[in-house]
């Protein structure tokens, strides 16, 4: 499953971040890593981008950014990670 | 032992308060200017602490030290290049494994290191508990704590900082990241190859850095290697190559990864949270302010809410200063004799400058409101919610914070375009943010929208600074399928905590950039009112002169036969009465002069281009004159309609409607002044960020046609419908 296909209020682990060059990079820089659980904080009133929570950080992403992370262990409910 | 300078870099992510903690050291000793080349910020502070002179130096606020973004190469090569004795890494105690992610690259690079835990107290209320001395002996770093808002820490954390700069201490292997199997032979067989030459950095840290293929580092390395670095860098790219083959990824992404790996080794034996209840109000004024349905409304509610600030509460101390330049002119008038001298001081200095300097309240109240915006932690949300939208321009929405500042001045808001980590989306946003009406062309809405629409002035400015929104995007949305094909940069942005904004902060921010105003207002717009003035003054012709000389002495004499045989109160009557006429006379005078004057010709030459847009000739060169600065456009005007006195917006006012304005021309030139070619600063400042005579040139073209396009389509609709 992909990242950008979670709904709000959703969190999963991070199972692969696909994508190429600065962009990949810069997105695991920022801690969202393989094994890193995710929650989905919220969309973006206009739907994009999406707000996640990363090691207890506010990080914002594009939908169509989210959509190159695969995701496993998808579980609903509060997460603080 | 005062006279050794020790130098102190402050490191640290965003948001995390560095910038607090510098302010906290520094105070007001700060010197703010650019680090060399390029025209991210760099501010400096020279403080004494127990006998040694500390210099200070903020570096740019990053996450990384990878070279992607300018910031983050000019953190490192400060590092590299200039060797600070100490680097403070100032550490988000409530986001210590990404604070880390960066501290463990600066105990890569050899640097001596101390680290600032800062604003633990936050932390401990989303129960946070860090062990600091277990921190301090697992990566061999001293460690201070710090809440940079109170001030508290500082003194321990400097004192930390002297001893480890005079102290021998190295820092030792194993302290630092160790790296998988496969990458430390690959960066073993490097280093053999790299203590050949002799080259400036630590072996392993260059090792490390070819392994990930760094650009700069390779660049760096041709320079001093010389014909031995091709031997290097293939190397290093055979290493590469099978690193590659063996993780099927790219070897930085591996590294970034076993940092992380390594982080969180030590996050684990650090950290503990509490299950109990955590407290985040900025989570829970997130609910709303991001709100999926009242996220946007507030957004528009609070620019909205900052342009009413700016202009009503800005209108107060206004008074106060026409008074004061009013006095000065007063002053000056009886000073100096009668002559060219106190012409040009009256009216090309004083009347210049102080038509102008009534503004300087409205400025000083944007930028307080756009630093509230930043020191909240609200602009990161502002690009949050207007992404969407600018992505739909093919930008970031990050790109909206500097289109939002080019709505206080168009030359920090190119500046700030440094924050963008795409050549091409900094350039698109250069060229789109002039649209963003800025505050100098504010003044020439407050007099055209006041005088022609009464009440409803402030809803016509909104209207015009909506204008130009929608024509930044419009036009970005054509360049972007035009001349800048191709993907966005990634929106990977975090949205920090929310903070109560400190004042003195708030006013430092609010300074640094309204002193750029006031220095222009002591520069270039000085000098551009006596330019303007000369222009509009010469040559004199003596015959006018003559003429007028002539005229004003029969009417007085006129009025005296008649005051002869007059009662007291038809005297006092006749002398209003004599001061109106001399008055209309001289103003009549003047605007005569003004059209033969140089610049009046030059005015005549251009009325073709400027009839269609229902602009006549001294509106055009009121126009070509806020090349220099925008504020000139109204002090001109104030020249060019004569206006006499002291410099009021409403004397103005009522020249522009003598002389036969209609609101549809008002409106006209409104559109105009909003869109036409940016001012000399900011197209200076184009030029050096986009590094490029040839983007100059083009928004100087674009912008202009533009506008007389938008300008004519005003005018000639707004007659074609029958509204004059």
């Amino acid at each position: 499953m992909q990242l950008s296909e979670l709904g709000k209020g959703y969190s999963a682990v991070i199972e692969r971040v696909g994508g190429s060059g600065a962009l990949r990079r810069r997105i695991l820089e920022m801690g969202i890593l393989k094994g890193t659980r995710v929650y989905v904080e919220k969309y973006a009133p206009l739907r994009d981008p999406m707000e996640l929570i990363v090691k207890g950080a506010h990080i914002s992403l594009r939908v169509e950014e989210a959509a190159q992370i695969t995701v496993r262990e998808v579980v609903a409910g509060n997460f603080h990670g | 032992m005062a006279d050794s300078t020790l130098t102190i870099a402050l490191a640290g992510n965003p948001n995390s308060g560095k910038t607090t903690i510098f302010n906290a050291i520094t105070g007001t000793r700060q010197k703010v200017g650019n680090w060399p080349g390029v025209t991210v910020e760099k501010k400096e502070g020279l403080v004494v602490k127990n006998g040694y002179q500390l210099k200070i130096v903020d570096l740019p606020g990053t996450y990384s030290l990878t070279p992607f973004s300018i910031e983050e190469i000019v953190a490192r090569n400060y590092i590299l290049d200039e060797s600070p004795h100490v680097v403070i890494a100032i550490i988000d105690a409530s986001n210590l494994e990404r604070s880390l992610y960066l501290a463990t690259q600066l105990r890569e690079l050899d640097c001596k290191t101390v680290f600032a835990l800062n604003m633990m107290d936050q932390a401990q209320t989303r129960g946070i508990k860090i062990n600091a001395a277990k921190l301090s002996e697992l990566l061999d770093v001293p460690v201070v704590f710090t809440v940079g808002n109170k001030g508290k820490g500082i003194d321990e954390l400097l004192t930390a900082a002297i001893e480890l700069a005079l102290s021998e201490r190295q820092v030792t292997q194993k302290r630092k990241v160790r790296y998988n199997l496969e990458i430390e032979k690959a960066i073993a067989a490097l280093e053999q190859v790299l203590t050949d030459p002799g080259l400036p950095y630590d072996p392993r840290w260059t090792a490390i850095k070819l392994i990930e293929d760094d650009g700069i580092i390779k660049e760096r390395l041709t320079a001093v290697a010389g014909d031995k670095a091709p031997a290097l860098l293939e190397a290093a790219q055979q290493q590469r190559i099978y690193l590659m083959d063996r993780f099927s990824d790219e070897p930085e992404i591996v590294t970034t990864d076993e940092r992380y790996g390594f982080i969180s080794g030590i996050i684990k034996e650090v950290l503990t949270t509490s299950t109990l209840q955590r407290v985040d109000i900025s989570r829970t004024i997130d609910m709303v302010l991001t709100n999926r349905f009242l996220g946007m409304p507030i957004f528009f509610f609070f620019i909205w809410a900052m342009f009413q600030v700016t202009f009503t509460v800005g209108a107060y101390p206004q008074a106060g200063i026409e008074a004061v330049f009013g006095l000065l002119a007063q002053g000056a008038g009886y000073l100096l004799p009668e002559g060219m001298i106190k012409d040009l001081v009256l009216e090309g200095i004083i009347n210049g400058v102080g038509t102008v300097a009534v503004f300087l309240p409205n400025i000083l109240i944007l930028f307080f409101c756009i630093a509230l915006f930043e020191d909240s932690g609200y602009m990161a949300r502002a690009a949050f919610l207007m992404d969407k939208i600018m992505h739909l321009v093919g930008l970031h929405g990050k790109s909206f914070i500097p289109m939002l500042m080019g709505f206080g001045c168009n030359v920090p808001a190119i500046m700030a375009t440094r924050t963008l980590e795409s050549k091409t989306d900094r350039i698109l946003t250069i060229l789109i943010t002039p649209f963003m009406s800025c505050s100098a062309k504010l003044p020439v809405y407050i007099v055209l929208a006041g005088g022609f629409f009464g009440a409803r002035a402030g809803s016509v400015i909104f209207g015009i600074y909506l204008t130009g929104i929608v024509l930044s995007i419009v036009t970005g949305r054509i360049f972007r399928s035009t001349l800048f094909r191709g993907a966005d940069a990634p929106f990977v942005m975090e949205l920090p905590p929310y903070r109560m904004p400190m004042l003195k902060s708030l006013m430092i921010h609010m300074w640094d950039r309204s002193k750029l105003f006031l220095k222009r207002m002591g520069g270039v717009i000085l000098i551009g009112s006596m330019v303007v003035w000369g222009l509009a003054n010469f040559p004199r012709s003596g015959d006018l002169q003559a003429a007028y000389s002539q005229k004003t002495a029969s009417i007085q004499e006129q009025f005296t036969d008649r005051m002869a045989d007059a009662d007291a109160t038809r005297k006092s009557e006749l002398a209003l009465e004599q001061q109106a006429v001399l008055s209309d006379l001289e103003r009549d005078h003047n605007a005569e002069q003004a059209s033969r004057s140089l610049l009046g010709r030059l005015g005549h030459v251009l009325e073709p281009v400027f009839q269609p847009i229902g602009i006549d000739w001294r509106g055009g060169i009121a126009l070509l004159s806020g090349f220099v600065a925008k504020e000139i456009v109204v002090s001109t005007l104030g020249v060019l309609y004569a206006v006499t006195d002291d410099p009021q917006a409403n004397a103005l006012q009522s020249a522009l409607r003598a002389a036969g304005m209609t609101p549809l021309a008002a409106l006209s030139m409104m559109v105009f002044v909003l869109l036409y070619m940016p001012c000399l600063a900011t197209v200076a400042a184009i030029r050096r960020e986009t590094g490029s005579v040839k983007w100059m040139f083009f928004s100087i073209g674009y912008t202009t046609s533009i506008a007389w396009l938008m300008a004519f389509a005003v005018y000639q609709g707004g007659r074609l419908i029958g509204v004059s």
